[in-house]
């Protein structure tokens, strides 16, 4: 009997067609892709993206060169320069990070103790050349300025956790 | 005028180029159609969008493609032979191409009206296994070696069943022509009594064409991409015209042996209203979704696994339908009388 249905369900093609259903069921589901340009995901306040340097609001740059985001980096991305500035405050020279390097750990971030250095929600700094993404003290604050408000709105949304 | 076209030769040569060219320009823009089709129905049912972004719901994808394969170059191996290496990808284009010109789209349109129409595709997609096989020999080169001989033993092992279904279809037709076979579908499609030798049909369709789950020849995970490996730029593309061609001939085929041709549906009226033409093409639409769908579904046969069922589960079987169809039809005295 068992090989009578086993032959039975072979020959009437029983596997194939419940299999052709399933996918025929999927054809019409709704699709699980979004379309990424043009709709986008909600990012967690954690997104760990491309790096900023912040200002206090007015407009003193918050890096104070500690260089524990240096000493911490496992990557060692972070090259910082540093001397006292003529009004005796210690502040970097050079601020580098080498982007092709970072893995994007978020450990400077968390070293940080003035929130100086923060990972953004950035994700879409692609380049075309490799040099463009070797990030210099500029770009750094340039970016920070860019995406302040996101950064510490962030920055904010996750203090209870930190 | 219209003399000059029915009894000059050269106005008959100039009356069937332009039939052909009626016949090809749609087919090739079908096939640049069907690629994209493929992408988006795979897409879908895989909970993808496919391409989208070039054009309108990615309808000027297959021209992106198209370009980009026309300005990439040309690399024929240093071992290769030249001539054979090129000639293979312009035969199965070819071979794709000259079928069409026995394939009625309406009653009495087809470039060539021949009483043997049936034989003649079934000789021109035997044919096929010519450009796969030279394909692979002429690279000179482990894979497409391999592949070509999968794909001569795989398209040689279908052809055998695939014949007797003809034979079968040819039995209650008793006409080779395939005006004739549509003619004969106006009481009742061939696909209700000779459901199982429909099934078979197609499923031999999908391994004469090396689609999926019969694609062992291009078998990407095993042999790289079979006997294309060598391939690039126009001559690729060639290829994959030929089997794009190929899949919309055995898509029209067995819309003209089952599903009725340009026919409409039970021949009742609101189907009528629609023309024949658009009938046909909606139906090897029809067979060109079931194409992809099965690709979608099923993964790749093994070696073994694909020429037992065509020797050993599908030969026996469609012979024992043949016998059994002739059998019927010499009992009960319906053997169609030679017209």
């Amino acid at each position: 009997m068992a090989f009578l249905d086993r032959t039975a369900r072979s020959f009437l093609l029983a596997e194939l067609v419940s299999g052709m259903a399933l996918t025929l069921k999927y054809f019409f589901k709704k699709k699980a892709t979004i379309n990424y340009p043009y709709e986008r995901q909600a990012l967690s306040p954690r997104f760990r993206g491309e790096h900023g340097l912040r200002r206090y609001a007015n407009g003193e740059e918050r890096c104070i060169a500690c260089k524990l985001c240096e000493a911490v980096c496992p990557a060692q991305a972070i090259t910082i320069e540093a001397e006292p500035r003529e009004d005796g405050s210690r502040r970097t020279t050079r601020y580098d990070i080498d982007m092709t390097k970072c893995i994007y750990c978020g450990l400077c971030e968390e070293a940080c103790p003035v929130d100086a250095i923060v990972e953004g929600p950035n994700l879409e700094f692609a380049t075309e050349t490799r040099e463009e993404l070797l990030y210099n003290k500029a770009k750094l604050l340039e970016n920070g300025d860019r995406w302040e408000p996101a950064m510490a709105a962030r920055l904010q949304q996750d203090a209870p956790y930190r | 005028m219209v003399e000059f076209f029915t009894t000059n030769p050269f106005g008959i040569l100039i009356l069937t180029v332009v039939k052909a060219l009626l016949i090809l320009g749609p087919l090739l823009v079908a096939v640049a159609m069907m690629t994209l089709a493929e992408r988006k129905i795979m897409a879908a049912i895989q909970l993808r969008r496919g391409p989208n972004v070039v054009g309108p719901f990615g309808l000027l994808q297959p021209f992106a493609d198209a370009i980009k394969m026309l300005m990439k170059e040309t690399i024929i191996p240093t071992g290769a032979n030249r001539t054979l290496f090129l000639m293979a990808p312009m035969l199965t284009f070819a071979l794709a191409m000259i079928a069409w010109a026995v394939i009625p789209v309406n009653d009495g349109w087809a470039i060539a009206d021949i009483n043997v129409g049936i034989l003649y595709l079934f000789a021109v997609s035997s044919l096929g296994v010519y450009g796969i096989i030279i394909a692979g020999w002429a690279s000179n080169s482990k894979y497409p070696f391999l592949g070509a001989l999968r794909s001569a033993a795989q398209m040689v092992s279908y052809e055998v069943s695939m014949g007797f279904v003809i034979v079968t279809v040819l039995l209650c037709v008793g006409s080779m022509n395939l005006n004739a076979i549509v003619k004969a579908q106006e009481t009742i499609w061939f696909v209700i009594p000779l459901f199982p030798m429909a099934v078979i049909f197609f499923i031999s369709t999908l391994a004469e064409t090396n689609r999926s789950p019969f694609d062992l020849p291009e078998g990407e995970s095993e042999i790289v991409a079979g006997f294309f490996v060598e391939y690039s730029s126009m001559s690729f593309a060639l290829f994959f015209l030929g089997e794009y061609a190929n899949m919309f001939l055995m898509a029209a085929m067995t819309t003209i042996l089952f599903l009725g041709g340009w026919l409409a549906p039970f021949g009742i009226e609101p189907f009528t209203w629609i023309p024949g033409p658009i009938w046909f093409i909606l139906k090897i639409c029809a067979v060109m979704f079931v194409f992809v769908w099965v690709r979608a579904t099923f993964p790749r046969y093994r070696y073994d696994q694909l020429m037992r069922l065509g020797w050993k589960v599908f030969l026996p079987f469609s012979l024992f339908y043949l016998v059994l169809v002739a059998g019927v039809l010499l009992a009960f005295g319906w053997l169609p009388t030679a017209a």
